[in-house]
């Protein structure tokens, strides 16, 4: 057996040396594919806090991916047409730089996180499964509906927004920065799941009624948990919708939810680089299936099934076996 | 007469038609180990569940330190200083036993918005948790995971968190249950002990185990106090031998 630590260099040493050959070899599509790949990873790293650590099975995670879509959406379009945001209560004009819109994002995502979390917390099990899919259904439809920002059509940005410093428009730069965040993202999220915070989030979800008794606050620790995930996820929106300088309604849609939900079942439920080998087995399966056939979608659901069946801990569990014990 | 840490006034739980605490007054004084005893059925646990926060009483308070603790979730009992242990052990599975005796630690003070540093490598968590677990003798196993420990160990381990809340009582659903000879005679030295520490309420069925320990024993029967006094007094007392113990206690 591989063990874990050496797996998610092997992933890491992929997420560099496959751009890297193709920046070489100058097959920019390439490039694009990973980082469509490491987008994905960064939402689903988002989720898997919810998930992984706090056994918070949230069907409605689109609501933060299409949201940061739409912040970043949004924001571009009225800098690219020179029309204010807002004049009341004061003056809130677009932007085209991207920290500014990435700010907005975790901000926005984060609320509609602690929103939707504190209606959703009430319940458990399917209840909770289901209501989180339904607020985000509302976003899909609320999004279809608002023909100020293309409703069904969706929104298109012409030119994608400013780094400074960098040149965003070449494929290699625009991966660089998102790979730098998805790194930054698992960083956090390791030390997170160490932390007394997940410590205790991870034992919320094995025994409420033993963090209950040491004094602790169950529903308050998985709130927490919901709004850092749904702002991680948010922020992947942002920069999706800046990879394809392109944001509709498809980014609030329930398939999407799922999605992002199976990278994590694929990779392993809980482990750290899960998302990340999820998603890019996902990409590759997408890009290299979907070239033979339409309904690719087939292959993936068979290889869902085979890892749920026989792997309970993912790709990783299968590869790595158990998680190793903290000490 | 010294006023008790912990004390029930008129506490009464009906489900339904069922009448699971009937006007149950009792309590702890400092330094002594009350255990309830009483036939199955007889709303031992409907009175803990009370007592910890998990269920509200119809009627009658709960005080705790003279504090009317009676409308407050199970958390902020915690906080005030009530120790818990269950009957069956509600432990973090997946976790390490040093893991949960951290987690206990992390409760005490209150404050779980730490975000970014290893839980393990808090010294002051790390050592209030190893102190507990030594005192209960679980030392050989802080690395493993809670799953792989045998019933008993369990139970030590159930009492080693409560230990890292420093409570000002404890509350011990069957303890005992579950152990071999060797383990409660182990366990019942334990709690001899730690009752000059904090007051024991422990409820229990392993006879010899109350016998041995308690200062007093309450006698529960179908939701109602029938009798409460010391070991020899309850041995002597007519309706409990009826209604429990039988004749050759």
């Amino acid at each position: 057996m591989m063990s874990e630590r050496n797996l998610n260099i092997a992933v890491l040493a992929m997420f560099i040396g496959i751009p890297a050959w193709a920046y070489f070899s100058d097959e920019p599509f390439t490039i694009t594919l990973m980082t469509r790949a490491a987008i994905f990873a960064l939402a689903a790293v988002g989720l898997n806090l919810a998930l992984g650590v706090g056994g918070l099975v949230s069907l409605g995670h689109a609501a933060f991916f299409g949201l940061g879509g739409y912040v970043m959406g949004i924001l571009a379009y009225h800098a690219q047409t020179y029309t204010p945001l807002a004049e009341w209560p004061f003056l809130v004009e677009g932007t085209k730089s991207m920290p500014v819109i990435w700010l907005a994002s975790l901000l926005l995502s984060a609320g509609l996180a602690w929103v939707i979390g504190s209606l959703s917390l009430r319940t458990t099990g399917v209840y909770f499964i289901m209501i989180t899919l339904a607020f985000a259904q509302m976003m899909f439809f609320f999004s279809i509906s608002w023909s100020a920002y293309g409703g069904e059509d969706g929104l298109s940005i012409y030119v994608r927004n400013n780094f400074p410093g960098l040149n965003t428009l070449d494929p290699i730069q625009f991966f660089a920065i998102c790979f730098v965040i998805l790194l930054a993202a698992l960083f956090l999220s390791a030390r997170l799941a160490k932390s007394p915070f997940g410590l205790a989030l991870n034992a919320a979800r094995q025994s409420p009624q033993r963090v209950e008794t040491v004094g602790l606050n169950t529903q308050r620790l998985k709130l927490v948990a919901f709004v850092i995930s749904g702002a991680i996820t948010g922020l992947a929106g942002a920069l999706f919708a800046d990879l394809n300088r392109f944001v509709s309604p498809t980014m609030f849609s329930w398939q999407l939810s799922g999605e992002i939900m199976v990278f994590i079942i694929i990779g392993g439920v809980g482990r750290l680089f899960g998302p990340v080998v999820g998603a890019l087995v996902f990409v590759a399966l997408e890009h290299f299936l979907g070239g033979l056939s339409e309904f690719w979608h087939i292959y993936l659901g068979l290889l869902l099934l085979l890892i749920v069946l026989f792997g309970k801990g993912g790709l990783i569990g299968l590869i790595c076996g158990r998680e190793k014990v903290h000490d | 007469m010294t006023d008790p840490v912990l004390a029930t006034h008129g506490l009464t739980k009906t489900f339904g038609s069922l009448v699971a605490s009937e006007d149950v007054s009792i309590d702890l004084k400092p330094g002594e180990i009350h255990a309830v005893i009483g036939p199955n059925g007889a709303g031992k646990t409907t009175l803990i569940a009370q007592i910890c926060g998990t269920l509200t009483p119809n009627s009658g308070r709960i005080e705790l330190a003279g504090v009317d603790i009676t409308g407050r979730p199970t958390r902020a009992r915690a906080l005030a200083g009530l120790g818990r242990t269950f009957q069956i052990s509600a432990l973090a599975m997946e976790d390490t036993v040093l893991e949960n005796a951290v987690l206990g630690a992390l409760g005490a003070t209150g404050n779980p918005w730490r975000f970014f540093k290893p839980a393990l490598k808090n010294i002051e968590l790390r050592e209030v948790a190893e102190q507990a677990l030594h005192r209960v003798g679980l030392d050989d196993v802080m690395s493993t995971r809670t799953a792989e420990l045998s019933h008993g160990q369990r139970r030590q381990l159930e009492v080693a968190v409560a230990l890292t809340l420093q409570p000002r009582a404890f509350v011990m659903d069957e303890p005992m249950a579950g152990l071999g000879s060797e383990g409660s005679k182990v366990l019942t030295e334990f709690l001899s002990e730690l009752r000059s520490e904090a007051p024991i309420l422990l409820v229990e069925h392993d006879m010899d185990a109350v016998f041995a320990l308690a200062d007093r024993i309450s006698v529960l029967v179908y939701g109602k106090v029938i009798a409460t006094g010391s070991v020899d007094e309850i041995k002597r007392d007519e309706a409990v031998r009826e209604a429990y113990l039988g004749d050759d206690a």
